[in-house]
C-alpha cells in the first residue's frame, strides 16, 4: 500500500514537472544551463577517475585470466571495449553519479522545502515541480549520456595504460582488439541504459527531496534514500534492459 | 477583501480548525493572534493555498479560491505577496536577484524597469547599497525587510506575514510593524498578519481575530482589546503576572 502511494505520488509529481507549461522559458533555459554545468561539468573529475581505473582493472584481470591460454592477447582490448560499452560505463558511472548527483538533488530540493523556499515560490505562482525538477531531468538526460560516452573512451585508455606500457601486449594488439568485432548495436544498448538511468536517478532523487518533512535528520534520510532507491532501480532496470535488448 | 467561511481542518484525528468564519478587510492590518498550537499558521497557510481545508470556503473578493483552475490560480497568486517567518530568501541569490525573481518570472519588463523597481522596493523598506549582498551577509531585520521588498515587488493586493517579528529585537520589530502598516495603508492592501507579539497587536491591530484551540473566540480592534472582558483574550494578552498586576492597577485607577 505504501509502495503504491509513493508510486502514485511520484507519477503525479513527474506529470506536473514534465508536462506543465513553463511560466517563463528564459528562466527555465537559464536554470537548465546551470544544471547542465552542475551535473555535466561538475561530474567530470569523478567520471574520469572511475573510468580510467575501471578500464585498467578490467584489462589487468582479463590479461591475468588469459595468461597461458590459447586465446589471442588482442582480445584484452576487445573485452575491455565491450565491457565498458555494454555494462561498466553506463551502469557503474550511473551508480556513482547517483551518489554524487542524486544526493545533491535531494539535499538541494529538500533544503528548499525546509527553508520554505518552495512555499515562497508556490505563493508567487511558480509551478515548483516544473521549475525545480524539469531542468534537472533534462540536464541529466543530455549530460549523463555524454559522460557515459566519455567514460567508454577513458576506460579504453585506462586499459591501454595498465597493460601496454607493462608488456602484457603490444599497442598494435590492444588497438586491434579495440577495433575487433565491433557491433554498433552495443552502442545503442549503452545509450538506452544511459538515458534510462539518468531519468531514474534524477527523478527519484528529486521526489525524495520534494516531499521531505521534518528537520535535518529527515533531510539526511531523504538524501540517503535518493541514493539507495536510485541504485536499486538502476540495477533492476539494468537487468530488464539486458533481458529485453540482448 | 478575503473571507473565510466555516473552515475546518483536521490532520488525521486531530482537528486543528473548527469552523472558522471571518472577514479580512482591505486597507487594514488584519491580525490572527493566539497561543502556540491555536491553529494560526494552519489558517494562514489555508488562506494562501498551501494547505487545503477539510471543508469550508476561502473567498478572494468574489472568487472562491479553492475552485480555481491553474491559470486562474496563477492570476490570483500574482496579486499575493508573503513575508515568511524565516524570510525564505533564496540563499544562492543576491538580494537584488531575490527581489527581482518574481519580475523575471512573470513580467516582460526591460532590464532597466526591473532594476528601477527593485531599487524602489529596497528604498521603500529603508535599505540601500545591499543589492549585491547575499542573505547570509545581512542581519535578520534586514532579511525581513528584503522579504517585504520581494513581497511587494509585484504590487500585491493581498499581503500575508507569518510571524514578521519573530527573532527580532523590540525596536527592529516596531520598525517592521510600521513598515507593514504604512505599505498596507498606502496601497489599500488586504494584509493578514499571523503573530503572538503583543506590541504588534497594540500598535497595528486594526482587525484582530483571536484563535483558541482551533476556534475563533474573539474579534475586535486594538482599542477593544483593553476593554474586552473575554477571559481567553485577557489570559492571552496579560499572560505574565507583571502585566496582570499592571492591568489591575490600571483598572483600579479607572
Amino acid at each position: 500500500m505504501n509502495l503504491l502511494f509513493h508510486f502514485g505520488r511520484y507519477v503525479m509529481l513527474l506529470g506536473n514537472a514534465l508536462f506543465a507549461r513553463p511560466e517563463n522559458l528564459r528562466m527555465y533555459r537559464k536554470e537548465l544551463l546551470r544544471q547542465m554545468d552542475d551535473i555535466g561539468v561538475g561530474s567530470l573529475f569523478i567520471v574520469f577517475l572511475i573510468s580510467v581505473f575501471m578500464g585498467a582493472v578490467a584489462a589487468l584481470q582479463f590479461a591475468y585470466q588469459l595468461d597461458g591460454q590459447l586465446v589471442p592477447l588482442y582480445y584484452i582490448g576487445y573485452i575491455v571495449r565491450d565491457f565498458a560499452l555494454i555494462e561498466a560505463a553506463p551502469t557503474i558511472t550511473s551508480l556513482v553519479l547517483a551518489g554524487k548527483i542524486g544526493s545533491n538533488i535531494a539535499a538541494e530540493i529538500g533544503g528548499m522545502r525546509q527553508k520554505e523556499h518552495i512555499d515562497a515560490m508556490e505563493i508567487m505562482g511558480v509551478n515548483t515541480a516544473a521549475f525545480l525538477i524539469r531542468p534537472k531531468i533534462l540536464a541529466s538526460l543530455v549530460m549523463i549520456p555524454v559522460l557515459v560516452t566519455l567514460a567508454v573512451f577513458l576506460a579504453i585508455v585506462g586499459g591501454y595504460l595498465a597493460t601496454v606500457p607493462f608488456g602484457y601486449l603490444t599497442d598494435v594488439d590492444y588497438i586491434r582488439g579495440v577495433h575487433a568485432y565491433f557491433d554498433s548495436y552495443n552502442v545503442f544498448i549503452m545509450y538506452v541504459k544511459a538515458v534510462t538511468f539518468a531519468f531514474l536517478l534524477t527523478s527519484v532523487s528529486a521526489y525524495q527531496g520534494y516531499f521531505v518533512t521534518g528537520g535535518s535528520i529527515e533531510l539526511g534520510r531523504a538524501s540517503t534514500n535518493a541514493v539507495v532507491f536510485s541504485d536499486i532501480l538502476i540495477l533492476l532496470f539494468d537487468y530488464l534492459i539486458a533481458v529485453l535488448l540482448t | 477583501m478575503i473571507r473565510v467561511e466555516d473552515i475546518y481542518k483536521s490532520f488525521g484525528d486531530h482537528e486543528v480548525l473548527k469552523g472558522i468564519t471571518h472577514t479580512f478587510e482591505p486597507g487594514k492590518t488584519n491580525l490572527i493572534i493566539g497561543r502556540s498550537g491555536a491553529g494560526k499558521t494552519v489558517l494562514l497557510k489555508i488562506l494562501v493555498g498551501l494547505i487545503t481545508p477539510s471543508s469550508g470556503k476561502v473567498w478572494y473578493d468574489d472568487v472562491d479560491f479553492f475552485e480555481l483552475d491553474r491559470k486562474q490560480l496563477r492570476a490570483i497568486r500574482m496579486k499575493v505577496g508573503m513575508l515568511f517567518q524565516g524570510s525564505a530568501l533564496f540563499d544562492s541569490m543576491t538580494v537584488e536577484e531575490n527581489i527581482r525573481f518574481p519580475l523575471d518570472m512573470f513580467t516582460q519588463w526591460t532590464e532597466k524597469e526591473k532594476v528601477d523597481r527593485v531599487n524602489y522596493c529596497l528604498e521603500r523598506v529603508g535599505l540601500d547599497r545591499i543589492n549585491e549582498k547575499y542573505p547570509s551577509e545581512i542581519s535578520g531585520g534586514m532579511q525581513k525587510r528584503v522579504g517585504i521588498a520581494r513581497a511587494i515587488v509585484l504590487n500585491p493586493s493581498y499581503l500575508f506575514c507569518d510571524e514578521p517579528n519573530s527573532g527580532l529585537d523590540p525596536k527592529t520589530a516596531l520598525l517592521i510593524d510600521e513598515l507593514i502598516k504604512d505599505i498596507t495603508y498606502e496601497n489599500n492592501i488586504t494584509t493578514v498578519i499571523n503573530t503572538h507579539d503583543m506590541n504588534s497587536v497594540m500598535e497595528i491591530g486594526d482587525n484582530i481575530a483571536l484563535l483558541h484551540q482551533g476556534e475563533l473566540v474573539w474579534t475586535g480592534n486594538k482599542t477593544e482589546v483593553m476593554s474586552s472582558d473575554n477571559q481567553i483574550l485577557q489570559d492571552f494578552i496579560f499572560a505574565s503576572p507583571f502585566l496582570k498586576r499592571l492591568r489591575q492597577a490600571a483598572i483600579a485607577k479607572g
